[in-house]
């Protein structure tokens, strides 16, 4: 793999982007569900062109703050704002023609191709009674080029494995022509080179991503920005070698681990030792 | 990569020409649908020659003036036609109905009475039949609307409580059928005489034979705005296949579409089952075998399903009334026993390579 070559292409991709507004931002939002508190005051500004990992443990509200950010759920207090404007007042489609999301596991009982999913990307932009535009299948083209499932079109989805299951949603979110792109644990079920091809596929994209990741290494390894949530809570925020430390990893994991660093500008090696309970 | 391109843009030809093709196969459908009408409404007991048959149709229409003696004329334009047209639109209507809640609920085995819309009409039916509600002012047929509508409320209120998701609806509408069905059981087997009995059951097991006119034209023009309501949300049905918060993240406004093609559905099953009764399998397999036939985009499937549906329930109705003549059989056995066999052989024809 040549992907440590690859991340120090995607850290010098935007050198000017911090100078530019957020596009799509989460301001102090909560959100309740059957009384319980599950994401309290979360502020999240992503770089635009950067790829912002979230982290935490399970129950932590990474999977709530993705569905606040593209507008399926609202917040109980705070606001998500699209070029500052707060999402409710973008309308559904709107939302959807800018941000569009790959959840973790999907499946359909419907016997789809490849390009029958992709094409699922070009509903926001379509009106009914209406037939398909130039600019529809020019935007089913590209993403299927630029996913690699070009000579795959025909193939039905049913006899996809796991990663190129995730291919083609990434393929169909990026019909939607998005400026945003959520992903929802993406490589969960994936083995590890399909873990490392999607996150490339990722990080190469022209598009500011917001992905919840459960393997911190692949965190450090893709992510220009981690958000670590505990609790609903944002507990740091920072570069993967700023933020991701042993304390930390202590403090909201509850494992013990060693972090390394092989030279200076090259992103931080994890090693767990076992938890801190257990020692 | 050049090669793939150009074989993308053939695809893209052929998806031009896809669209053509499915404009040619509605063309040969429909035709073939009125073919089927024609042809059907010369078949039956009574011996009337083919040529007097559109005669009467013709003179009916005005292109004709040859006088038919009023019993033919009767049975041909009173009789044979409504009921043929009416089975035709049922067909259609049972048939949209169950495509439309087979990828609304993403459920293969959700059908137009999953809602619990027949077992609430089969209630008002009997509760109108045998215990005589309504004080004879209200037929069999607006008390089964009224049942099934009633059944329906019940269902959209239970599911709202019970969380509001599809498969919420889907318990929701088996719980209601189970009630509905305990209560027209209770009734006829504690109140109706075998007489009444048997012809409740008849009317459950869904049967043409009541068709008129009227039932013909108000059943049309809830079909005829139930296929347009559809058509409109057919892309909206398309992004359901991944499941509703897939479907929101295309756009698409979930709970709203939802209750639209609930209601939409409920209504157009509700109009069908008082003017027929409960005439199953069409709803439940019909969507299948088009979806084998068209693929699953709903911009062709649902108009192919209702055609299919409607040349299906001719030729089932005329088996109907033809096959132990002069008996007849209710349509909805005839629809099982003949449907079954074919289902099994489309399943088969497409089945998934393992």
């Amino acid at each position: 793999m040549t992907t440590g070559t690859e991340q120090s292409d995607t850290e010098r991709r935007d050198p000017d982007s911090s100078a530019r507004p957020s596009t799509l931002a989460a301001d102090r939002v909560s959100r309740t569900a059957d009384g319980r508190l599950i994401l309290d005051g979360v502020s999240l500004t992503p770089r635009p062109g950067s790829v912002t990992g979230l982290l935490g443990p399970n129950g932590s509200g990474k999977s709530t703050l993705l569905r606040l950010l593209a507008g399926v759920l609202s917040p109980a207090s705070g606001v998500v704002t699209l070029d500052g404007r707060p999402l409710g007042d973008w309308g559904r489609r709107a939302v959807a023609r800018r941000v569009a999301v790959v959840e973790q596991q999907t499946d359909t009982l419907v016997e789809l191709t490849v390009l029958d999913v992709v094409r699922l990307g070009r509903i926001p932009h379509r009106r009914a009674w209406t037939p398909t535009s130039e600019a529809d299948e020019t935007a089913v083209r590209t993403s299927l080029e630029r996913t690699g499932l070009t000579d795959r079109a025909d193939q039905p989805w049913h006899t996809l494995s796991g990663g190129e299951r995730q291919r083609v949603q990434i393929a169909r979110a990026l019909a939607q022509e998005p400026r945003e792109l959520l992903l929802d644990e993406p490589t969960n079920h994936l083995d590890i080179q399909h873990q490392l091809d999607l996150l490339n596929l990722v990080a190469g994209l022209p598009v500011t991503s917001v992905v919840a990741l459960h393997d911190l290494n692949l965190a450090a390894m893709y992510c220009d920005q981690v958000v670590v949530l505990r609790q609903g809570q944002v507990v740091a925020t920072g570069t993967p070698g700023t933020t991701l430390t042993e304390s930390l990893l202590a403090d909201v994991y509850g494992v013990r681990a060693t972090v390394t660093r092989p030279g200076p500008g090259d992103q931080p090696h994890i090693r767990f030792l076992g938890t801190v309970a257990g020692d | 990569m050049t090669t793939a391109l150009r074989s993308l843009g053939a695809r893209r030809l052929r998806g031009a020409a896809g669209g053509l093709r499915t404009a040619a196969g509605l063309g040969v459908g429909l035709t073939l649908l009125a073919l089927s009408v024609a042809v059907a409404i010369t078949i039956g007991p009574a011996d009337i020659g083919v040529g007097d048959v559109w005669s009467v149709v013709a003179s009916h229409l005005g292109w004709d003036t040859t006088e038919m003696s009023p019993i033919r004329d009767g049975i041909v334009w009173n009789l044979r036609l409504p009921r043929t047209l009416l089975a035709a639109v049922c067909g259609a209507g049972l048939a949209l109905c169950g495509a439309v809640m087979q990828s609304l609920l993403r459920n293969p085995l959700a059908d137009p009475f999953v809602l619990g819309v027949s077992s609430g009409a089969s209630t008002g039916a009997v509760l109108v039949v045998v215990l005589g509600f309504g004080g004879g002012v209200l037929s069999v047929s607006a008390g089964a609307f009224v049942g099934a509508l009633v059944s329906f409320a019940l269902v959209l209120v239970l599911s709202h409580t019970l969380g509001g998701t599809t498969d919420r609806v889907v318990l929701a509408g088996v719980a209601a059928m189970q009630l509905f069905s305990a209560v027209t059981s209770f009734v006829v087997m504690t109140a109706a005489d075998a007489e009444t009995t048997r012809g409740v059951l008849f009317w459950l097991l869904g049967s043409l034979s009541g068709a008129g006119w009227t039932e013909v034209w108000l059943c049309l023009a809830v079909l005829a705005t139930a296929v347009v309501v559809c058509l409109g949300y057919a892309r909206t049905l398309d992004a359901f296949a991944f499941g509703q918060d897939a479907a929101a993240t295309l756009g698409v406004a979930v709970a709203r579409t939802r209750l639209v093609l609930l209601c939409v559905t409920a209504l157009l099953t509700a109009a069908l089952v008082s003017a027929a009764g409960a005439i199953g399998f069409v709803g439940l397999v019909l969507p299948h075998a088009a979806r084998a036939l068209v693929g699953p985009g709903h911009g062709r499937l649902l108009p192919v399903t209702a055609v299919a549906g409607a040349v299906f329930l001719v030729w089932a109705d005329t088996l109907a009334r033809t096959v132990l003549d002069p008996q007849e059989v209710p349509v909805g056995v005839v629809t099982s026993l003949v449907g079954v066999p074919a289902f099994v052989l489309v399943l088969y024809r497409t089945r998934r390579p393992r």
